[in-house]
């Protein structure tokens, strides 16, 4: 076992993906939701990588480094958010803060 | 085959120096701390208190290891662990010295030299806040959560001053792997071509911003508020005991040592003597050698105390023996480079135990604010004047 | 000895990535995702993205996912309840996620037939010279903007997180 095609690598990337819209879609705890949302985002990075290597340039790179500093300042931005919604509301149940009446 | 042969033998060697090191560093933590404050300090157990860390580590052992009760039992003892492997795992890069030939086999003083040598020991010491995060969040109790958390959020803030100061030597030297960092700074083989006093604008700057930043990443005093016995009742290890407490000071211990062995490398010129070997800094480790055992010596004929009659001339021949080990031109080629290195990494720690008895610590806020309104933009034009001074001149 | 590696780490960031999403408490979910992330990065460096993989380890699980760990450990957010599930449920759960991911799986495969084979070593574009490089020729733009974003996202964290001053 040398050598793995790459298609094993899209598919890691595939499956972690839909293991992070699984949690987005199905889970009620507002941070796991956010946490799916990063898992996400790391699948899409692999798979830059992996067409990186493929097409034997660095673009493939700089697209990853740069989802990964957008999700880092979405990430800041977020956690703030949700912060504000546990001082307001006193949950973390998304099916909770359902309205925006109190 | 050979490799892997020869890479065994150097991790055993230097697991073996560093926790022996580790032990050691205790011993001579609280003996200078006691002669700052004038008292003998561990003085009983062997001559000069030599046993001191054997009876520390019986001791510790034999404790009784608690785990308060409703505390996560998995993060709790996984917490520890998870310090003291960053901790030692940050070792692996450091170079000790050029390249030996032993038996026939040539191989450099270092376990691995990645080509993201530098980036490398700051991926893992990131990874060794979560021991720290995590060790207060499962012990179930406020005191050492709030610990945990402050003493966490101290590391996060200084790592960004740290980043920025080891980014400007690195604009002078071209390189991410710590070999190449030395090997550029042995221009002249001499103390001017150390980063901290070469190239268009001295690091001297940022040589104090690092030690400053170490300092608090290493949650020493005066930055030790969130684990300092009398306040928040030790923080994030109040529920730890035995070894699980040892290990989070062997842990503090090896991240002195890897910050003193980076600063080392980054500014002091790694293995580089002061001086170039042809004037005569070969001799340096024979004159202190033999000048520490002449004074040993003459102190054993007219001891102050009863016990110093017998152990400081012992120590006297042993240094003196270690004099005339420098002189042999056999071991000169790797021991010399060696000791300059073990030299220099030994005065930063000294500096880190001298702050320790002599400075008052930080209040939390003043801390925090120190790292961001100072430290940071004081970073970030170090770095701004070195990339613009290194673009003109080149 | 490629093979290997890739099959062990992919299977614990598969393992751990089911972790994140099944865990009631949201602390073990924050440790399976830097679990996740630790694997990812050794794939990085597989497919010859050192940069990039110690950029993952620093920015992403040392950076990002401490931010989560202290917000749950501020917020003391405990375990989700979990609702009464019917046995059936409780049953096909796990078969049927495995037939989901396995399906997955193989519809990736017939979409990619024939792809190259990765070596370690293979791909040597991906170290600091030559990602710095097209970072700040090629790609300057987007560096720039990226730059402003950072700043844009610190002053909205900080006005959004800091005490109303009444």
């Amino acid at each position: 076992m040398n050598a793995v095609p790459l298609s094993w690598y899209l598919t890691l990337s595939a499956v972690l993906f839909a293991l992070g819209v699984a949690g987005f879609l199905f889970r009620r705890n507002i941070i796991t939701v956010f946490m799916s949302i990063e898992l996400m985002l790391n699948a899409v990075n692999l798979s830059f990588i992996a067409f990186s290597y493929q097409l034997k340039q660095v673009s493939g790179h700089i697209l990853a480094f740069f989802v990964m500093v957008v999700a880092a300042a979405e990430a800041a931005v977020g956690l703030a958010i949700i912060l504000t919604v546990f001082k307001n509301r006193a949950t973390l149940n998304i099916d909770d803060i359902n309205s925006m009446k109190n | 085959m050979e490799f892997i042969v020869i890479s065994l033998i150097k991790a055993a060697v230097v697991l073996a120096v560093l926790l022996t090191t580790l032990a050691y560093l205790q011993w001579v933590e609280r003996k200078v701390i006691a002669h700052i404050q004038v008292r003998p300090g561990p003085y009983r157990v062997g001559p000069h208190g030599l046993l001191q860390p054997l009876a520390d580590v019986i001791k510790l052992i034999t404790k009784e290891d608690l785990m308060p009760p409703h505390a996560s039992k998995l993060l709790f003892v996984a917490a520890p662990f998870i310090s003291v492997t960053t901790a030692l795992i940050s070792i692996s890069v450091i170079p000790f010295g050029p390249a030996i030939t032993v038996a026939g086999h040539r191989t450099w003083m270092q376990l691995t030299d990645l080509s993201m040598g530098v980036l490398f020991v700051l991926a893992v010491s990131s990874m060794g806040v979560y021991g720290i995060a995590l060790a207060g969040w499962a012990s179930n109790n406020k005191y050492a959560l709030l610990g945990g958390l402050r003493s966490s959020a101290q590391m996060i803030s200084y790592e960004l001053p740290q980043s920025l100061a080891i980014a400007s030597p690195l604009l002078l030297s071209n390189t991410l792997s710590l070999r190449e960092l030395v090997e550029s700074q042995s221009a002249t083989g001499s103390v001017l071509s150390w980063n901290i006093l070469h190239g268009p604008f001295p690091q001297i700057f940022s040589f104090v911003i690092f030690l400053i930043s170490a300092f608090a990443e290493t949650n020493r005093i005066p930055f030790d508020l969130p684990e300092a016995e009398n306040e928040l009742v030790a923080g994030f290890h109040t529920e730890y005991s035995s070894m699980k407490f040892a290990s989070f000071f062997m842990a503090e211990y090896a991240n002195m040592i890897t910050v003193s062995a980076m600063a080392v490398l980054l500014f002091l010129g790694g293995w580089v003597a002061p001086w170039p070997a042809a004037y005569g800094s070969g001799l340096v480790p024979t004159l202190l050698f033999a000048a520490a055992g002449v004074i040993a010596l003459s102190h054993g004929l007219r001891p102050a105390r009863r016990r110093d009659r017998y152990s400081l001339p012992v120590f006297g021949i042993v240094f003196l023996a270690i004099a005339v080990l420098f002189l042999l031109p056999v071991v000169q080629g790797w021991l010399l480079p060696l000791f300059w290195f073990l030299a220099k990494t030994g005065a930063l720690l000294f500096t880190f135990i001298w702050v320790r008895g002599t400075l008052p610590r930080f209040r939390y806020d003043q801390l925090m604010g120190f790292a961001w309104k100072f430290l940071f933009p004081i970073a970030v034009v170090n770095l701004l004047v070195t990339g613009l001074l290194v673009a003109w001149f080149s | 000895m490629d093979g290997i590696l890739f099959l062990i780490f992919a299977v614990v960031a598969v393992l751990c990535g089911i972790n994140v999403v099944v865990q009631t408490h949201p602390i073990s979910s924050a440790i399976s995702l830097i679990g996740v992330m630790g694997s990812l990065a050794v794939l990085y460096l597989l497919l010859g993205a050192e940069f990039l993989a110690v950029a993952q380890v620093i920015v992403y699980a040392g950076a990002v996912m401490v931010l989560f760990v202290f917000v749950i450990m501020l917020l003391n957010a405990g375990a989700e309840a979990r609702k009464g599930r019917s046995f059936m449920v409780q049953l096909l759960g796990v078969p049927l996620l495995v037939a989901l991911l396995g399906l997955l799986a193989y519809f990736v495969q017939r979409l990619f037939p024939q792809t190259v084979l990765v070596q370690f070593g293979k791909f040597t574009g991906g170290g600091a010279r030559e990602v710095g490089r097209a970072l700040f020729t090629t790609y300057l733009l987007p560096f720039e903007v990226t730059s402003v974003l950072i700043l844009i996202a610190i002053l909205g964290a900080i006005v959004l997180a800091r005490k109303e001053l009444e």
